[in-house]
């Protein structure tokens, strides 16, 4: 990790101001419940955004819909200027990766085994040179290897490569899950609440490992419930409620906004975000993590 | 279990502070009980044991241990072992790595069910215990007394629930059985194996042989047994012989060699099985061999969809259908409707092709699905096959399989004028047919433990590992689910199909009703499933083992009759309730299925 992470420099590598990511006008649906309604959202390359929102406001549903686990209702999704297929493989050959808010790794495969794994869209190996092991499949393997333990290296989990994914603490699935991210080489990652559960210390690591990841020349999306952390990490905020974007700007201005302040507060809005039903996501929340401990990545929440 | 448990009620353990028996003895005394009895029982193996030769095995000579006295011999003989090994006795160390005491207890537990299953034989089957002879009486004592002295030993007792008051009766039941079986299982735990020596790599081979060649010896012995009893003792003995040497911390050390030297491990496991011809006088239990081979070829083949891909595919033996009922259309068989005789491998290869087909079609509509659907789906392929073949006999549908009569008098094969149909004198053996399949059939299940090793242990062998272990996350990792998942399934069906193509020229005839979804004759699916699963999922020598048993199991023991597939379920029962791992764990499902265990942290290469 660099030094002077706290620079908010363009990154490195990609042309600064490119239009990296392109989310127009996306709706999702699931019956009657509008889970994200019309949302716009740019994300340029060397840029670190962050959106917040209350619980329940479709974050992560948006997330989903980036990703093509769900295909939006209406709306369109362009990565560096191409409409993005709607099939997660695809979205994550096409240089988007993520990390989930209930952690999803491989429990039962070693760490450095989750990273090969996403290291697959990189990689052309198929079948026949498996079986028939040639020069090389031999060299593409120690390719694939190097490079998993230098990411494994660059999050702080080389000497942990031999183990089960499972025996990690939670901070380090959290890390480990973003290693495993950017072994597809992405563009641009998309992070899900990285330090839900962390301790201050582990928080302050991510940032540094986030602000890392930006000078690699990713752009990165982020989730998160932590304020501090936000204002520290972002140069844009984009804030959801109710599945519609409130605003969008810098951290100062989107923390001074009163609308903003109001939902977090739980004033009522036009319609109430219904308490009830935020109580509800927690709760269900909250029995996922309990299960996460035993089995991470076990839950049917995406 | 709640807050009312008061102090008087902590579970009857007052005294844990000196670890005590289960029975009541000194331990000196019971170890020395134990190691005597056991010399003892050995010595009672070179005694009459009946007056007659009626029952089987002839154990009426002096001197000279026939039938289950071998048996009894050996048990008696590792007890004794076990019980020196106790005592620290120099240059019997390696033998408990991990403590020698559990070991103890279940070589002597194994030695006295041998000997009194023994006597027990005898006398139901002569009328009465008149019929036993001084030296059955001193086998049946003497392995008593080794059993009570090893039960005598002490052990780490566990902290046990206290009972709740407020239990009813049922509930209280349930909650001691539970105590006294933690109890019994601490009663057989095994310490830590203390560190390994280093040997050098010559030593490790040796060993590796060594083991390799007890395996070829047990293998042929219990392939070989000659009547129920005997069979009955030998799975008693083996079983149990097992146990007491993986509790002495022997199979974890000896596993950890062959990690070492996967591929010296490897290439002598298939020497060993070739020799298994070379063992035999005639060609009896090469049928049994070979038999055992195909179906153990066919599960590992099974093993990649279920173990890796976890596919659940419940018509799997419709493959091995396809396979040699293609290789028998173009191998010369009068009742074909093709009037072709193509070579082996010519035929060998379409045979496989063929199935690789009928893996495409059958796996691209339904792969898409996830879970319990493709299991039906599959099941629903696999009667359909079935019936579908049934039917094409020229009246209910068109003339291409003979229907029911199947298609009959497949030639034998002739390979470079090597003549399978014949007995060929080989290094002064006489091997006969199915002798020369079985050396085939090796052939293939080495082409099918290749494939398993090297498609695990690559990119789309992780990618299968993904999609079982969170199909989800494996499609945000860029994988193209339906894609690996296409590839794993047609792959199976490759295998099925090239394994049946041999089995064709085994069996001469392939008829509809060898394909059935279940059936006392293993190749069927459901027997197919259940050797993955009892063998161990996503290993190559749980299905190898898996299969092994389930074939010999029925095959030996004739009086399990129409019973058996009673049995069999019973057996799977059990099995998935105490070790639902298999016999032969993958290290990442012994965990996922034993949370609380003691989990290494660390996954070693050895795992597959
Ligand atoms: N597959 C689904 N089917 C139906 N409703 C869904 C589905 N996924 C999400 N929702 C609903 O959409 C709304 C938004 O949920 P989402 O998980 O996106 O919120 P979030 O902003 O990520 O909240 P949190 O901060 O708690 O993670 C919730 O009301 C949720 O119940
Ligand atoms: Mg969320």
């Amino acid at each position: 990790m660099t030094t002077d992470t706290t620079t908010k420099s363009a990154a490195s590598g990609a042309t600064p101001g490119e239009t990296v990511l392109d989310a127009r006008g996306v709706t999702m649906r699931f019956g009657g419940l509008t889970a994200v309604s019309d949302v716009d959202l740019t994300v340029n390359s060397g840029e670190i955004v962050g959106l917040i929102g209350p619980n329940g406001a479709g974050k992560t549903t948006f997330f989903n819909c980036l990703t093509g686990l769900y295909i939006p209702t209406e709306g369109e999704v362009r990565y560096k200027n191409q409409v993005l297929p709607p099939k997660s493989f695809k979205v994550t050959a096409a240089g988007i990766a993520r990390t989930f808010q209930n952690i999803r790794l491989f429990a039962n495969m070693t760490v450095l085994e989750n990273v090969l794994v996403g290291r697959h869209t990189r990689t052309r190996e198929g079948l026949w040179s498996a079986l028939l092991r040639g020069p090389g499949f031999h060299k593409a393997e120690a390719a694939s290897r190097a490079r998993a333990m230098e990411l494994l290296e660059f999050v702080g989990l080389a000497a942990k490569a031999d183990h089960l994914a499972r025996n990690l603490p939670y901070g380090e699935q959290r890390k480990l899950e973003i290693a495993r991210a950017l072994a597809s080489e992405p563009g641009l990652l998309l992070l899900d609440e990285p330090t839900a559960g962390m301790n201050p210390q582990e928080t302050r690591a991510a940032e540094e490992l986030i602000f890392a990841i930006r000078d690699r020349g990713i752009a990165v999306l982020v989730i998160e419930h932590d304020m501090r952390f936000i204002m520290n990490l972002c140069d844009r905020v984009a804030v959801l409620v109710q599945g519609k974007k409130l605003i969008e700007g810098d951290a100062a201005t989107v923390q001074r906004d009163e609308r903003v302040i109001a939902a977090y507060l739980g004033e009522p809005l036009a319609n109430d975000p219904g308490a009830e039903e935020a109580a509800e996501v927690e709760a269900a929340e909250a029995a996922a993590e309990a299960t996460t401990d035993a089995a991470p990545g076990k839950e049917n929440d995406r | 279990m709640t807050t009312q448990t008061t102090a008087a009620q902590t579970a009857g353990t007052p005294a844990a502070d000196t670890p005590k028996g289960l029975i009541g003895i000194p331990e000196t005394i019971g170890r020395a009980l134990a190691t005597a009895g056991g010399a003892l029982a050995v010595v009672s193996t070179f005694l009459a044991w009946t007056w007659t030769s009626e029952f089987p095995g002839d154990l009426t000579v002096y001197g000279y241990p026939g039938g289950l006295q071998v048996l009894v011999l050996i048990g008696g003989a590792l007890t004794a072992l076990f019980g020196l090994a106790s005592y620290g006795v120099k240059g019997l160390r390696w033998l408990v790595p991990a403590g020698a005491d559990s070991a103890l207890k279940l070589a002597a537990l194994g030695t006295f069910v041998t000997a009194w299953y023994t006597i027990i034989a005898i006398s139901t089957t002569l009328g009465g215990l008149v019929n036993l002879e001084p030296g059955g009486w001193i086998a049946a004592v003497t392995t008593l007394a080794a059993l009570v002295g090893a039960l005598a030993l002490p052990f780490e007792r566990p902290v046990l629930d206290a009972a709740d008051p407020d239990d009813s009766g049922w509930e209280a039941f349930r909650h001691n059985a539970r105590n006294q079986g933690a109890v019994l299982k601490a009663a057989i735990a095994s310490g830590t194996a203390s560190p390994a020596r280093k040997l050098p790599s010559y030593a490790e081979i040796l060993i590796i042989v060594a083991a390799l060649a007890v395996g070829l010896i047990v293998f042929t012995y219990g392939i070989g047994t000659e009547y129920d009893e005997l069979f009955v003792g030998f799975l008693i003995t083996a079983g149990f012989g097992f146990a007491a040497v993986a509790k002495a911390g022997l199979v974890g050390r000896l596993s950890a060699i062959t990690a070492k030297h996967r591929t010296v491990t490897m290439v002598g496991a298939f020497v060993a099985a070739a020799a298994f011809p070379f063992t035999q006088s005639d060609d009896r239990y090469a049928t049994i061999g070979v038999y055992i081979l195909i179906f153990a070829t066919v599960a590992l083949g099974l093993n990649i969809v279920v173990g890796l891909a976890g596919l659940l595919d419940l018509g799997y033996v419709a493959f091995l259908g396809v396979g040699a009922y293609t290789a028998a259309m173009v191998s010369g068989s009068p009742t074909s409707p093709f009037d072709i005789h193509l070579p082996f491998w010519l035929s060998a290869l379409i045979g496989a092709a063929v199935a690789m087909v009928f893996g495409v079609v059958i796996g691209a509509p339904t792969l898409r699905l996830r879970g319990d659907y493709l299991a039906i789906v599959t099941l629903g392929f696999g009667e359909i096959f079935r019936i579908a073949v049934l039917n094409m006999d020229g009246t209910s549908g068109p003339d291409i399989t003979n229907g029911s009569n199947g298609i009959s008098s497949v030639p034998n094969l002739n390979i470079l004028g090597f003549d399978f149909g014949q007995q060929h004198d080989i290094l002064g053996v006489s091997i006969g047919r199915f002798s020369n399949y079985f050396l085939l059939m090796l052939l293939i299940t080495l082409v099918v433990v290749v494939v398993f090793r090297r498609s695990s242990d690559s990119r789309i062998g992780r990618a299968w590992i993904a999609i079982r272990e969170d199909e989800t996350a494996a499609l945000a990792m860029g994988i193209n689910g339906f894609r690996v998942k296409l590839i794993a399934f047609a792959l199976g069906a490759t295998l099925a199909g090239l394994a049946g193509t041999v089995q064709a020229h085994v069996t001469y005839t392939v008829t509809p009703e060898q394909y059935q979804f279940a059936h006392v004759v293993p190749p069927n699916s459901a027997f197919l499933l259940a050797a993955v699963v009892l063998g161990g999922m996503g290993t190559i020598s749980g299905p190898l083992v898996g299969a092994a048993l389930l074939y010999l199991i029925p095959a030996k023991l004739q009086f399990l009759g129409d019973y058996q597939l009673f049995a069999f379920g019973l057996a799977l029962v059990l099995l998935m309730r105490f070790r639902p791992e298999g016999l032969i764990p993958n290290r990442r499902r012994q965990l996922e299925f034993h949370e609380e265990a003691e989990a290494p942290t660390v996954l070693s290469k050895a795992g597959a």
